[in-house]
């Protein structure tokens, strides 16, 4: 089947979805009524199911609302919520450990990302098939991700000890990534790294393919050696990408939940308890509506601020 | 690519249209039971064929494991879901079910069905069925009775061999344990030691984090140590209760005995990891739920004459966890009177006599007053003793934010190694005034 | 660090493919540790030290299958013999069929789930990226901006509100409304990858097709849409692969009846604690066809991963 007929049929069936007296009457509507057509119904959904829904939070996080006790008496509480949130040490604790574990999975997976793109880039026989091995961790399942390395972290019989103990000669059974208040952070670290390196490495080699050759081979006429080739050509014209991909993975490691969810549950005690653990047993276990929803509206504001400076930054680099 | 489009379109129509078909199946009557996945569950599934029998409603049942057990359901239930006819929910579910609407009152049904409270344990009716307790305002018709027991390895404290090192060692005939003090000489004795050639460990205690293992272990701990939730006078004042000398010796037992006398990576452990550990043969005692002793006693590897039983030892005080269940009608269920119909047949003593026989606790006075009851089974005795002497969390209607708070605190002193044991304390008490004051009750 | 004209035989190519390769391997171990443990028996799963080469078994897919219950040997000695190799397997385990697991329902829905709102959320994001594309819309930067902002913003934002809406409208554990969420959620991607892809293709095909006195909807039927079907197509397996690996909202808003894959497979539990294998199996049967369109979408992933902002 070609793809004209293909779409032939997608097309058709599009079509057969509209009634014919719509059909006729927007066949003969002008440019504006169909952009304005086309484009209302993905914005109506929008606005349904997240900008009302923000709002919503917004107004819920001013008061005592408990989602399992609709019926009890609703207080206006202003600002309480959040000057209790910003006054809860806990709640400090948790930015902690979300910020140890944004700042390191990412560190790791820049300079490892970075390297493998470097390596790939050399374009030798096979580097398609091996490339596209290396993507197949960040197309999975955070949460089914999660679920199986506390498989292999298992101290006594997990496959990740024992590569540990084969490599160091210490004893398998004699450290536990995931109980261990010292080991945990880095286990979730560890597992993000695994999952994302392809994504920056990807990033990075579309940042290296961008990069004409001419601006090398002027270099080397300049007798620029291989060092300083690096830091004066390759890595501004791939810090761009760089940036994208660490703004992409930033924001997405701050909302983490589901791995680190499955993997540790936030344990042992609240070592590994990143912000939207505590937001989630909060609002879904201990049914705080309104104290957890101006939680939300913090960590929401929270990520934007740092988004938008980020993207101011991003864009002065592009810029020079 | 073209190929994958035409695939996905007709999977799409192919989607949307079961998508559309699927109510059309949920015709015949049937009801659907919520509960754990344990080993009773199993049990009233075999027990509830002669309901289907006997009336012709079908049974389905949704089971899920008990670390998220209350986090699913009790979201089930918040979320007004119809999945559930019929709950057997948590004791300290039935504050916020009764106060919330999500289950059906059962008083008037009851009168009309001629079922009386007096036909049950007093302990049961008060745990799994009143709210407010103590008062008689009935909400679920006790289920299962539970509460924390110890297993032991009877084999290996009747060798002579290990009875004579323990002599040795301690001055006094190996027995299973009275008190915590004795617990803990006990485990440390047999940390470590070589049985039949492998190493095993003293003994296996909760150290779950995500749900509520940890504080059901820790628990018991607190109880023989005289700890209190409140002050009996003075309903939610708590200073000098919770973090009593005697709470935070309590405390300090309990990580005493998970630092010394544990095996490693019991990190993040509740019911199952317990059953692994003692069933594979590495540990000499085990803390768990009474629910699980039939299936133990008939393990073939460590059950019958190897496994012996204990209730929760002592040291300044008598308590032990009240686990265990009623079951109840779910308020959003369509089919109010099928569900019922199974409270009123489940009820009958010669059910509840079945349900026992099967591996249930049954609640009912005309199963466990019967004067052979106590040596029906190797722990029986330590049932009825343990259900006389059972201790219940916070019941509150913000019972799930209170566990929370004990949950982090336990796990971030006991695990983690966060502070000590009166800070652990005094820090739950903060927790737990926060959420009280949040109720309006302080 | 030179330049990547670099000839293919050198020594420094040779040492960056023997590291990639090392790389790749690692990293593909503990995949493949997991399809392994599918094929183990539950005892060799958890076997201490771990077996690399372990008798295969079929038991982890059974079980997954299956739901068991314990029997006597004697009950299971008086039963008729058994009928399949199934059957067999389980009765070596004193153990005998109640009936089929939950996994089949569970999958069934993840494939109505994720079709679902994948054809939504390329419909949608069909229609809207083509006016973005090739008219002049007021506020356009805004509108747009405004469509990637909502795929920006963290879920646990707006799923407290999400969750009250859905009580009210009695929407939880159905699935229409995981098809409504999923779609919201990916057609942000979609407006956004096909506006991209669109935008490739000459306006002048378009013309050519208005002035032979199409309607301008025919022309956006018959020239236009044939035109992006590869970047429909793309677009379309990355938002199923969101739908497919979601588990937040999935966890929060199903209990049974809708109920995906995600937030099943974890609890998948035997008698003694995780039935590592069942897991491994399930797991297994999951990322198959994750794998098969990673593979498929190789030469469109990059874009898909930056929302068209990055395209070779």
């Amino acid at each position: 089947m070609t793809e004209t007929s293909t779409l032939h049929t997608l097309a058709a069936r599009a079509g057969a979805a509209t009634p014919p007296a719509l059909a006729a009457r927007v066949r003969g509507l002008s440019d504006r009524a169909i952009a304005w057509l086309f484009i209302t119904p993905t914005v109506l959904l929008l606005l349904a199911i997240n900008v009302f829904p923000l709002i919503w939070t917004v107004r819920l996080s001013f008061t005592n609302y408990r989602a399992n006790r609709p019926d009890a008496p609703l207080r206006w509480l202003g600002l309480d919520n959040y000057t209790r949130i910003l006054g809860d040490p806990d709640v400090w604790y948790a930015m902690q450990a979300t910020a140890h574990f944004v700042v390191w999975s990412i560190t790791l997976q820049v300079l490892l990302g970075f390297g493998l793109a470097l390596l790939i880039n050399r374009r030798f026989r096979g580097h398609g098939f091996w490339t596209t091995l290396i993507l197949l961790p960040m197309m999975l399942s955070p949460a089914v991700v999660g679920n199986f390395w506390t498989f292999l972290f298992q101290p006594q019989t997990g496959l990740f000890n024992h590569v540990v103990a084969f490599v160091t000669g210490i004893d398998p059974g004699s450290f536990q990534m995931i109980g261990d208040v010292r080991l945990a952070p880095w286990a979730i670290v560890l597992v993000d790294t695994w999952m994302w390196t392809p994504y920056v490495m990807l990033i990075c080699l579309a940042g290296l393919r961008s990069i004409p050759d001419d601006i090398y081979e002027a270099a080397e006429v300049d007798r620029a050696g291989p060092l300083r080739r690096f830091w004066s050509i390759t890595l501004p014209m791939v810090l761009p990408f760089l940036m994208l991909a660490v703004l992409f993975r930033g924001i997405e490691n701050f909302r983490m939940f589901d791995m680190v969810n499955l993997l540790t549950s936030g344990g042992p005690g609240s070592t590994t308890e990143v912000a939207s653990i505590t937001l989630k047993r909060e609002a879904f276990e201990k049914w705080r509506t309104g104290y957890s929803s101006a939680f939300a509206v913090i960590l929401f504001v929270t990520v934007f601020g740092l988004a938008n400076i980020y993207v101011k930054a991003l864009n002065a680099v592009r810029q020079r | 690519m073209a190929k994958a489009v035409t695939w996905m379109c007709g999977a799409a129509a192919l989607a949307l249209s079961a998508g559309a078909a699927q109510p059309a199946l949920a015709q015949s009557k049937s009801l659907t039971l919520c509960w754990a996945a344990w080993d009773p569950a199993n049990a009233l599934v075999q027990l509830s064929k002669d309901f289907t029998t006997a009336t012709g409603i079908g049974m389905k049942f949704e089971f899920v494991p008990w670390t998220s057990y209350a986090d699913r359901f009790l979201n089930e239930l918040n979320s007004k879901g119809k999945l559930c006819d019929l709950i057997i929910g948590d004791s300290q579910w039935i504050g916020g079910a009764a106060e919330n609407g999500h289950y059906v009152k059962l008083n008037e049904f009851f009168e009309r069905e001629g079922i009386s409270m007096d036909d049950f344990m007093p302990a049961t009716v008060v745990g799994y069925s009143q709210w407010p307790k103590n008062t008689p305002n009935y909400w679920a018709l006790p289920a299962m009775g539970d509460a924390i027991g110890w297993t032991y390895r009877k084999d290996w404290f009747s060798r002579p061999e290990i009875r004579a090192a323990f002599r040795d060692k301690h001055g006094r005939d190996l027995e299973p344990p009275k008190t915590w003090t004795e617990l803990k000489e006990v485990a440390s004795f047999f940390q470590g030691r070589e049985i039949d050639g492998k190493r095993v460990y003293g003994a296996y205690i909760y150290t779950e984090r995500g749900s509520e293992g940890i504080t059901m272990g820790v628990t018991n701990a607190l109880y023989a140590h005289g700890f209190k939730y409140q002050d009996p006078d003075k309903p939610y004042a708590m200073d000098g209760f919770v973090n009593s000398p005697d709470a935070v010796k309590g405390l300090e037992a309990y990580k005493d005995l998970y630092k010394c006398c544990t095996a490693p990576g019991m990190t993040n452990a509740y019911m199952q990891e317990g059953l692994d550990a003692f069933k594979s043969g590495q540990v000499a005692m085990q803390m768990n739920f009474f629910a699980f002793f039939p299936g133990l006693h008939k393990d073939p590897n460590v059950g019958g004459d190897r496994i012996g039983f204990f209730v929760n030892p002592m040291e300044t005080a008598r308590g032990t966890q009240l686990g265990g269940q009623g079951i109840s009608v779910v308020a959003y269920s369509d089919n109010r009177d099928e569900a019922l119909q199974y409270i009123k047949w489940f009820a009958q003593p010669d059910v509840q006599k079945k349900w026992w026989a099967l591996g249930g606790y049954s609640c009912h006075t005309a199963v466990l007053n019967d004067p052979d009851f106590p040596a029906s089974a190797p722990f029986a005795a330590d049932f009825l003793q343990s259900m006389s002497m059972v201790v219940d969390f916070w019941a509150e209607p913000s019972y799930a934010s209170l566990l929370l708070d004990m949950q982090k605190r336990m796990h971030d002193y006991v695990v983690a190694d966060k502070g000590t044991a009166k800070e652990a304390l005094d820090l739950l008490i903060k927790d737990w005034t926060v959420v009280f004051e949040d109720d309006g009750k302080l | 660090m030179s330049a990547p004209a670099s000839a293919p035989g050198t020594w420094g190519t040779r040492l960056a493919a023997l590291a990639v390769i090392l790389y790749a391997v690692v990293t593909i171990a503990p995949l493949l540790w997991i399809v392994q443990t599918g094929f183990k028996t539950p005892s060799d799963a958890i076997a201490y030290p771990p077996k690399v080469f372990a008798e295969p078994s079929l038991e982890g897919y059974v079980n997954l299958f299956t739901t068991r219950s314990r029997q006597t040997e004697e009950y299971i000695a008086g039963l008729p013999p058994p009928d399949s190799w199934v059957e067999r397997l389980v009765r070596s385990r004193n153990m005998v069929i109640a009936g089929p697991s939950k996994v089949g329902e569970r999958f069934v829905n993840s494939l109505i789930v994720g079709f679902g709102s994948t054809f939504l959320a390329v419909f949608l994001g069909t229609l809207a990226a083509y006016a973005f594309s090739r008219f002049r819309v007021p506020l356009k930067d805004d509108l747009m901006f405004f469509i990637l902002s909502t795929r920006m913003m963290p879920p646990i934002a707006v799923a407290i509100p999400i969750y009250l809406m859905y009580r009210e409208l009695g929407l939880t554990d159905t699935h229409l409304g995981m098809i409504l969420l999923y779609t919201a959620v990916n057609v942000s991607l979609a407006v956004w990858l096909l506006k991209g892809f669109i935008d490739e293709i000459p306006r002048e095909y378009e013309e050519a097709a208005l002035i032979d006195g199409y309607s301008r909807l025919a022309a956006f039927r018959k020239v236009v849409l044939p035109q992006a079907a590869t970047g429909i197509a793309a677009t379309a397996i990355f938002c199923l692969i969101f739908a497919w690996n979601e588990y937040a909202f999935a966890v929060l808003l199903t209990s049974g009846e809708a109920q995906t894959m995600p937030p099943f497979i974890p609890f998948i539990i035997g008698e003694g604690g995780q039935d590592w294998p069942a897991v491994a199996a399930a797991t297994t049967l999951f990322l198959i066809p994750i794998v098969v369109f990673t593979v498929l979408l190789r030469k469109h992933l990059l874009r898909g991963i930056t929302f068209g902002a990055v395209r070779r």
